[in-house]
């Protein structure tokens, strides 16, 4: 299959990813070479087979007991933040 | 002109009532500083990985039984892939193709007295998102993630109801179970119980539903009415207009009272759901679902059926009765203090009291019935000098006021104020003697074939006794001397 | 005369616990060849050094008083992908250049509490994508046996340091071949335990379902000394499992007569070149020797164990990434105009091209549409390809084939074409999909580049593995070569 601009734009749109006009026909021609080669999967019968989402079969989710383990690190988990203020994460105003 | 039928599905997010949040150990608690209960899974920070809470399951189970609906035994957590300030890990750990709960149903009593069926399709746990301030910093808006990662059940209804007012009356039923089960604390100013509405109109007896729009943002059960009803009125006049209604996301503004389109995103659908690869298939055993089973209360439809067969009360006044379990609690109480003193039989008495008087005194000053200044012992005590005859329901009111205000027993009360019923045939005759004596030209109008005049020596007698004297003797013994 | 850098780590630990030497001593041994030696190789993105010397002070204070751990006062280096306290933790990117982790990840945590001396934090791949570690943002880490080779990838930092004598073993991470196949190319062993043995929290996270930590050291008894205190259940991790954890230690010496070894028919097909399959054969042969039985096994469905790969960890990896916007930490453009220039250029800058292409790709198969025709079938032939390797363990111990199809290849030579590069992981992706254990370990060379033998066993069967491992290095002397310059 090969993908066009368009549709790559359109990906990286949703994965919010900023592309240079240089870098588009660069990834147009390697995710179409990568869909070309997966498509390599519909030579399979997966007719009657259960998809696999966990490579352990058998294994379920554990549940833990209701506590409140944590106090209030905020201060620490802040050093890493780009931009602070009131102890709030600042972004770009969200318009709604 | 054509006539129009209203469709609405309800989506309810109920904030499980968990110590600690459904996929990390932080608090949940509301009100805190910002970002002071938000840990790293909450925060979303490389590494961490979510572990589920077993409370939040519990609940969910919970409400599944309460509502007769089907829980899964193999449910799947799925993440809801999208970009958003207040969602740290650029995905919602939700519930996709396999929901913890599927197929239940909820009864809501309608305004002509019928009852009707509304389907739950689906019940699921989530995790919420934080918040986005918009107080301005510097053109910038800040991010509080304390809520983040707390536990939501969001119960999606079928699109059943067909006004508003079905709509209000479901969203009621459901807030009372979700409290009733103490899975949430219902506090809508704050947030727990959040509702969005799908609403589509059709002609009537077309079958194929209208396109829907989503209301958000109806966060009072006032705000739910006014917005539904706006948005068929508009949603109608759009149509009638030859325009066509596009299926979007729609905001309720309550200052305007009107409903306005979201900037409608695109992609904004292509959530990429996939099965979380951080968290197994929950597995819910039947062990554990009966384990579940034996901590459900009555619920309110059981209790408000009891009330009708046990007490003879009517389906309206039971409805009001088990709106809330606490109010359902506190009439018991009463009903309870009132069989201690051998005074059964008094259940639409008590009915009545905790209805009218004391529904209005707890409106009035803003409380909740656990706050209630006369607690249902105190009632109780008020109602057995009525059914004793003690005082008539008129004092009764004047010694309930008295109550509230100085939080004293009715029997203090009817004694510092002398407010005993008079029940002494001797002492009313009396007085009657002395009525009569006063008013010779009444007695005579009265024996000559007034008997409207009847009413005023009844009048006469109380207000000389200052209310005091039996109703039902004073009648009875007027007659008998006015007749002569 | 033998140095300090010869011995093993089981070596060393004998003589630290009989006092020949101090575990100061040996820290500063391995500071300071990192000091001389690591500025060619690019292997280590930070050391910490005043850290390594307080640990190993600690460490010899215990050694003395006789309550040291496991592993108290070996040197050890993480892999930058695990999460350390107070440590810059990079994991290779851009995005997280300015990144101090507040916590430690658990295997670090649990190192740490055997008494190991971290040095430093190992270069990789950037988020573990790539095969050759050349994708880092740190620059490309160079194989000590021959510095225009690539070691391998993704942890070809931890595998260039072991190999060149650094420190005795490092942790890595195998999400598609990241441990065995830098092993290979080093001549290195290095074991990927099953899905769920080791925890995963702390460790940053590729493919979730794919990722598991492991071991790269000089021996099989090294590694299980290693991962006897690394491995475990961790009520952190969901997907952990909750089993004890032997004596790998203990099994090291059964006996292998009677070990029935499959030979994967797929294995030697594929682009294996010739001269890694004769050394491969010869290793089969010295098991024969041992007492161990040949048989060949296919496994019908292996050969679309990489495309099924190149589906499932882009999906899974573009929404592990997604928490990556500039936010709560990490790499923030300049003066964003609005939420989504701030989302997209935060991200467009912090990331490298691999890591964007594997995310693009990832966004597309779970996008409307294409979530049935790619990612849901990839996750049926996954289970096809898991339930291949389970009739073939009714059949036999342990698989055998080679590791990579060649030796390692030069710095610069697959970077433009992303397929050949994928298909350098045809070996080693299949246990990953299957979460089996699996590992590799040197068994020859060619023109001076060594070779790796890869041996797979089902679930949970490390210690058999590493007994496996363990009976071929009492009869070879492969994992005792060391490159040339690094003597």
């Amino acid at each position: 299959m090969s993908l066009t601009d368009h549709d790559v734009k359109n990906i990286a749109h949703l994965a919010r990813l900023a592309l240079t006009e240089e870098q588009v026909p660069v990834y147009v021609d390697s995710l179409s070479k990568i869909f070309d080669f997966v498509a390599q999967l519909n030579a399979a019968d997966t007719a009657s087979v259960e998809p696999m989402a966990h490579p352990l079969a058998g294994q379920v989710q554990r549940m833990r007991p209701d506590e409140v383990l944590d106090s209030d690190q905020h201060g620490k988990y802040q050093r890493n933040a780009p931009r602070v203020e009131a102890d709030l994460y600042l972004v770009p105003k969200v318009i709604e | 002109m054509m006539s129009w039928e209203t469709v609405i599905g309800l989506e309810i997010h109920a904030q499980l009532a968990t110590r600690s949040k459904i996929f990390s150990s932080a608090a949940t608690a509301y009100g805190a500083a910002p970002n002071a209960q938000a840990n790293l899974v909450d925060l979303g920070y490389p590494g961490v990985l979510p572990v589920l809470n077993r409370e939040a399951v519990r609940m969910a189970v919970k409400f599944g039984l309460a509502i007769g609906a089907q829980i899964s035994p193999r449910s799947i957590f799925a993440r809801k892939n999208y970009f958003y300030p207040d969602l740290p890990k650029g995905y919602q750990i939700s519930q996709y193709e396999k929901p913890v709960v599927e197929k239940g149903k909820m009864q809501i009593l309608l305004e002509d007295g019928t009852i009707k069926v509304v389907g739950i399709t689906r019940a699921h746990l989530e995790e919420d998102a934080g918040k986005s301030l918009h107080e301005d910093f510097h053109g910038a808006s800040g991010i509080d993630l304390n809520r983040a990662g707390t536990p939501l059940l969001e119960i999606v209804s079928e699109p059943d109801m067909r006004s508003a007012k079905e709509a209000v009356a479901y969203l009621k039923k459901i807030h009372t179970l979700v409290r009733y089960l103490e899975i949430c604390d219902g506090n809508m100013q704050e947030g727990s119980f959040r509702c969005d509405a799908n609403v589509s109109v059709r002609p009537i007896g077309q079958e194929k539903f209208g396109t829907r729009c989503e209301i958000k943002n109806l966060n009072s059960f006032r705000y739910i009415e006014k917005a539904i009803n706006y948005e068929v009125a508009r949603q109608i006049e759009e149509i009638e207009a030859g325009r066509k209604i596009k299926q979007e996301t729609r905001l309720f503004d309550p200052d305007k009272g009107e409903t306005r389109s979201l900037r409608s995103k695109e992609e904004a659908n292509d959530y990429r759901y996939f099965p979380d690869p951080d968290l197994l298939p929950v597995v819910i055993e039947q062990d554990f679902i009966e384990s579940v089973r034996t901590t459900l209360p009555e619920l309110p439809d059981q209790k408000a059926a009891r009330y009708i067969e046990k007490f003879g009360l009517s389906a309206y006044d039971a409805g009001v009765l088990t709106a809330s379990r606490e109010m359902g609690d506190y009439y018991e109480g009463v009903l309870a203090a009132l069989k201690s003193q051998n005074l059964e039989g008094n259940e639409k008495l008590a009915a009545n009291w905790t209805m009218g008087e004391l529904s209005a005194a707890l409106n009035k000053d803003g409380v909740e019935v656990t706050e209630s200044k006369i607690d249902a012992a105190r009632l109780a005590g008020l109602l057995a000098r009525i059914a004793d005859e003690t005082i008539s329901g008129k004092i009764a009111k004047e010694v309930f006021e008295s109550m509230w205000a100085e939080g004293k027993d009715a029997d203090a009360i009817i004694e510092a104020k002398g407010l005993k019923q008079i029940t002494d045939t001797g002492a009313i005759e009396k007085t009657i003697d002395e009525v009569m004596a006063a008013n010779p030209k009444q007695l005579a109008d009265y024996r000559s074939g007034k008997d409207k005049l009847f009413g005023f020596f009844v009048g006469q007698v109380m207000k000389v006794t200052g209310g005091k004297a039996n109703p039902a003797q004073v009648n009875d013994l007027l007659k008998k001397k006015l007749a002569g | 005369m033998t140095e300090l850098h010869h011995l093993t780590l089981a070596e060393l630990n004998e003589g630290l616990r009989a006092r020949r030497f101090s575990s100061v001593e040996l820290t500063k041994h391995f500071l300071a060849r990192i000091e001389r030696l690591n500025p060619t190789l690019n292997a280590l993105i930070t050391v910490t050094t005043e850290q390594a010397l307080a640990a190993a002070q600690r460490a010899d204070e215990l050694l003395a008083s006789g309550e040291a751990g496991a592993l108290a006062g070996l040197p050890l280096i993480h892999k930058d992908i695990f999460c350390t306290d107070g440590v810059l933790t990079t994991c290779g990117s851009r995005m997280l250049a300015n990144f101090v982790a507040p916590y430690d990840a658990t295997i670090v945590e649990k190192l740490s509490q055997s008494g190991v001396v971290m040095l430093g934090k190992a270069n990789m791949d950037e988020f573990a994508m790539g095969s050759s570690n050349e994708t880092s943002y740190y620059g490309p880490v160079k194989n000590p046996w021959d510095l225009k080779k690539v070691p391998g990838g993704s942890s070809g930092g931890s595998a260039a340091a072991v190999a060149a004598r650094l420190a005795p073993v490092a942790t890595a991470t195998d999400t598609g071949g990241s441990i065995r196949q830098p092993a290979a190319l080093t001549g290195l062993t290095g074991l990927k335990p099953t899905y769920g043995r080791v925890s995963r929290y702390g460790m940053i996270a590729f493919a979730s379902s794919l990722d598991q930590a492991g071991t790269l050291t000089y021996t099989a008894k090294d590694a299980a000394l290693v991962l006897r205190d690394m491995a475990g259940f961790d009520p952190r991790d969901s997907t952990s499992v909750d089993m004890p954890v032997p004596d790998y230690v203990a099994a090291l010496d059964q006996p292998l007569q009677g070990l029935k070894i499959g030979l994967l028919k797929e294995f030697f097909e594929g682009g294996l070149e010739e001269s890694t399959g004769k050394l491969i054969r010869e290793a089969l042969q010295v098991y024969e020797r041992l007492g161990a039985q040949l048989i060949e096994v296919s496994l019908p469905n292996l050969p679309l164990s990489v495309p099924t790969y190149y589906v499932v960890a882009p999906a899974e990896c573009s929404s592990n990434l997604s928490r990556f916007d500039g936010v709560r930490f990490g790499y923030r453009c300049e003066n964003p105009k609005d939420l989504v220039d701030l989302y997209k250029r935060s991200r467009g800058e912090g990331f490298g091209a691999e890591v964007k292409r594997r995310i693009m790709t990832g966004t597309y198969v779970l996008s409307a549409g294409y979530y049935d025709a790619y990612y849901l079938r990839a996750q049926k032939v996954r289970r096809l390809i898991t339930d291949d390797f389970a009739r073939a363990f009714q059949q036999v111990d342990v698989l055998m084939g080679p590791t990579s199809p060649t030796p390692a290849f030069d710095i610069g030579a697959k970077v433009d074409d992303p397929i050949t590069m994928y298909l350098n992981d045809i070996y080693t992706i299949g246990a990953n999909l299957a979460g089996l254990p699996a590992l590799s370990i040197p068994c020859g060379s060619v023109g001076g580049l060594p070779v790796g033998l890869q041996i797979i066993g089902p679930h949970f069967a490390e210690a058999k593995l590493l007994n496996v491992a363990h009976g071929y290095q009492n009869e070879t002397l492969w994992h005792r070569d060391i490159p040339k310059g690094y003597e």
